[in-house]
């Protein structure tokens, strides 16, 4: 790829001036990428940049607060919790370096799985880009990239590393297949009695494991959410549908507005539960009442962040 | 080991037939993971792929009442309160049907820790003995198997009461425990026949595709030696998020909380799993907290595995291999990897 020995270029000049260079590197099997903290130009070479790049460096920036000078290798989406939490004045443009790149979408494991059974027993995987040709077990088959693509690149309008500042490679040309989300849409047909029972299905396979919570880059208090906290306690230790949905309910209040539809916390979870339908139901919310679309404009401030007497988009005197 | 044989349509009637006097714990399709549920009308087996979430709820729940208890006021001295204490010891009987040889072995560690010549711990006691695994051989291997790298292997019988292992037609079913031999002698087993040297043939090709098992054995040692290198752990989990995923689905994790969830009076002493990936593990009531940053905390899930564990309880690594922690975790922390630089990086010391 083109782009990754510009990156590498970029990141090696770079490099002298940061404490480190978070990015991507090769993980245990061919489906999988981890996060790679680059501290010197050894580390440098196993970078890797394609479409298992699903970890978002930005959740580890919590941790590297305090005047380090941190550079982050960024997908389109990645780059929108960057800015947001520079809006949020939860960190500094100055202490970060950017590297940019075109992406051109992520695959998503779980569909990856719900396809092919178990991809733990994975033999081969080639993307051409348009489609997806995956071996596992006996079974090999060539499936549409769109059909295994994280439901977050369908929608992605922001495929090329926003305020970044280095950029490498040619820019993507990705463009959303559709505005809405489809399983939002289709989630919206059901009655509210069926989408209660829905959440109550759901909600049963909750382990409060908090992996949505802890890869979320926005979620910043973590150590200190209130789902942990003893006095006064919020939660029961009892899990029980009622209690894990609470926490998701709280996890999607404390993001509204500040959510940047990443994707992170469904990705993270293990029992494969659709959160994301919850916080992107909150961001349209946010986009219809305040125009306001997250994490998109460092200048900006955020709708919750400020107040004004008569918010321009809303209609409150006849 | 007797071997028995049981169709694949007898085996559905077995369970039914268990379902009467047992909760019979099967693994089942959930919203696309694989989780144990209770047997019953609707609900989709899933026998050819790893459960998400291993068996160890059978025996150790996530949430479990250990007592209620109740606060009387004396009416001739309303200063003083009494209290009403009640335990809630298990009752119910449950079969666990299909279980990972991995997964059920992860009872060995627990029964070292909870059931042992100085504690008995009556809760966990009471369910390991009124539950039976009937445990099932893998076929296949995936690319986060190491069973076995860590003393077991894909037809691990360790805690099981029968192993059954997949040929045409069913399954060869081989009594563990004497509890299991009863099992057997329920009528929709047949004899085994030639059945017995298909499951033998099926168990060698499972082992084989898992190659040659890397050795583990200094592992307590090198790991010791690197307890003080905050560097090498603090490379080790840069990655980690601290969620705690890993430590859940891990079926020889066993930490837990103890908390009195009151309303009103009355209330109820629960016990619910801990993590000790989280920032509340360790923090004490003054405030300070001894394993602060995410690399001390991920420096205990590993050393206790791989180190305290085997060092404590005759070389055991409290580790069944199942890999679940590796394939679930959402930034792909892969804990064969972390001990392995462990031990390279004793083997680099040596060196100099
Ligand atoms: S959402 Fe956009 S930027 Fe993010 S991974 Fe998908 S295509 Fe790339
Ligand atoms: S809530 Fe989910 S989608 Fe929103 S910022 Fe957090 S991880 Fe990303
Ligand atoms: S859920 Fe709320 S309290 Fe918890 S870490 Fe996220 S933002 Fe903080
Ligand atoms: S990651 Fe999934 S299982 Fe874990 S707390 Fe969040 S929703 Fe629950
Ligand atoms: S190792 Fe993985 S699963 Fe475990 S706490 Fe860290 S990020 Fe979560
Ligand atoms: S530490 Fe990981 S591989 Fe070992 S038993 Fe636990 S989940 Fe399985």
């Amino acid at each position: 790829m083109q782009a990754l020995a510009e990156l590498k270029e970029q990141i090696r000049q770079a490099l002298p001036e940061l404490d480190v260079v978070i990015g991507w590197q090769q993980g245990y099997d061919a489906l999988h990428t981890s996060p790679l903290f680059i501290r010197s130009e050894e580390d440098l070479e196993k970078l890797v940049v394609n479409e298992f790049c699903v970890v978002n460096p930005a959740s580890y920036l919590r941790e590297m607060r305090g005047g380090k000078k941190v550079g982050l290798v960024l997908k389109g989406c990645d780059s929108r919790s960057v800015i947001q939490l520079v809006q949020e004045d939860l960190l500094k443009l100055e202490d970060l370096t950017i590297f940019g790149f075109g992406c051109n979408g992520v695959l998503n494991h779980a569909k990856l799985q719900a396809r092919f059974g178990d991809i733990g027993y994975i033999k081969s995987i080639e993307n051409s880009g348009a489609s997806v040709t995956i071996e596992v077990d006996e079974n090999k088959e060539t499936v549409p990239f769109s059909e295994l693509c994280a439901d977050k690149c369908l929608t992605c309008s922001y495929p090329n590393t926003l305020q970044c500042t280095h950029f490498a490679g040619e820019e993507s040309s990705k463009e959303a297949e559709s505005e809405q989300d489809k399983a939002l849409e289709e989630f919206e047909k059901l009655s509210m009695e069926e989408r209660f029972s829905f959440w109550q299905d759901q909600m049963r396979r909750c382990i409060r494991c908090y992996a949505c919570r802890n890869a979320c880059p926005m979620c910043v208090c973590k150590d200190h959410c209130l789902a942990n906290s003893r006095e006064t306690k919020w939660l029961s230790e009892e899990v029980d549908v009622q209690n894990n949905f609470m926490f998701q309910l709280i996890h999607v209040m404390h993001l509204t507005g500040r959510c940047v539809e990443c994707g992170e916390c469904e990705r993270a979870c293990p029992m494969d539960i659709p959160i994301m339908l919850l916080r992107r139901k909150m961001a349209g919310v946010v986009r219809d009442v305040f125009a306001y679309n997250a994490g998109t404009n460092a200048e900006e401030t955020p709708p919750l962040m400020c107040f004004k007497v008569e918010e321009p988009t809303i209609e409150e005197r006849h | 080991m007797a071997c028995k044989f049981i169709s694949n349509e007898n085996t559905n009637q077995w369970l039914e037939a268990l379902a009467k006097d047992h909760v019979v714990f099967v693994p089942v399709d959930d919203g696309g993971t694989v989780t144990f549920r209770p047997f019953g009308e609707g609900r989709k087996l899933v026998l050819d792929r790893m459960p998400v979430r291993s068996a160890k709820e059978a025996v150790f729940p996530q949430s479990e009442t250990l007592l209620t208890y109740k606060y009387d006021k004396d009416p001739e001295n309303p200063e003083r309160t009494s209290v009403r204490i009640r335990e809630t010891l298990p009752k119910e009987r449950a079969v666990v049907f299909g279980a990972r040889p991995c997964g059920t072995r992860g009872m060995a560690v627990f029964d070292k820790v909870f059931d042992n010549d100085r504690i008995r711990d009556p809760y966990y006691a009471t369910r390991r003995e009124h539950t039976m695994f009937v445990t099932l051989a893998c076929t296949k291997v995936e690319s986060t198997c190491f069973c076995h790298e860590v003393g077991s292997g894909p037809a691990d019988t360790s805690c099981s009461d029968v192993l059954l292992t997949p040929v045409q037609g069913g399954y060869a079913a081989e009594a563990v425990t004497e509890c299991g031999e009863k099992m057997l002698e329920a009528s929709f087993f047949a004899d085994g026949g030639d059945k017995c040297a298909e499951a033998e043939a099926v168990k060698k090709a499972t082992r084989e595709m898992l190659g040659e098992a890397h050795d583990f054995s200094d592992a307590p040692e090198k790991l010791l030696a690197a307890f003080d290198d905050d560097e090498f752990w603090e490379e080790q989990a840069a990655g980690c998020l601290s969620c705690g995923a890993c430590t859940y689905l891990c079926p020889t994790c066993y930490c837990f909380n103890i908390t009195d969830e009151a309303t009103g009076t009355t209330g109820k002493r629960v016990r619910s799993w801990d993590t000790c990936m989280s920032f509340q593990y360790t923090l004490e009531g003054s405030g300070h907290n001894p394993r602060s940053t995410k690399a001390k905390r991920l420096k205990n899930r590993v050393n206790h595995k791989f180190s305290y564990f085997p060092e404590s309880y005759e070389k055991y690594i409290a580790c069944c291999g199942c890999g679940r922690c590796i394939k679930s975790c959402p930034a792909s922390v892969d804990i064969r990897a972390i001990v392995k630089a462990a031990q390279a990086r004793g083997a680099e010391k040596e060196s100099k």
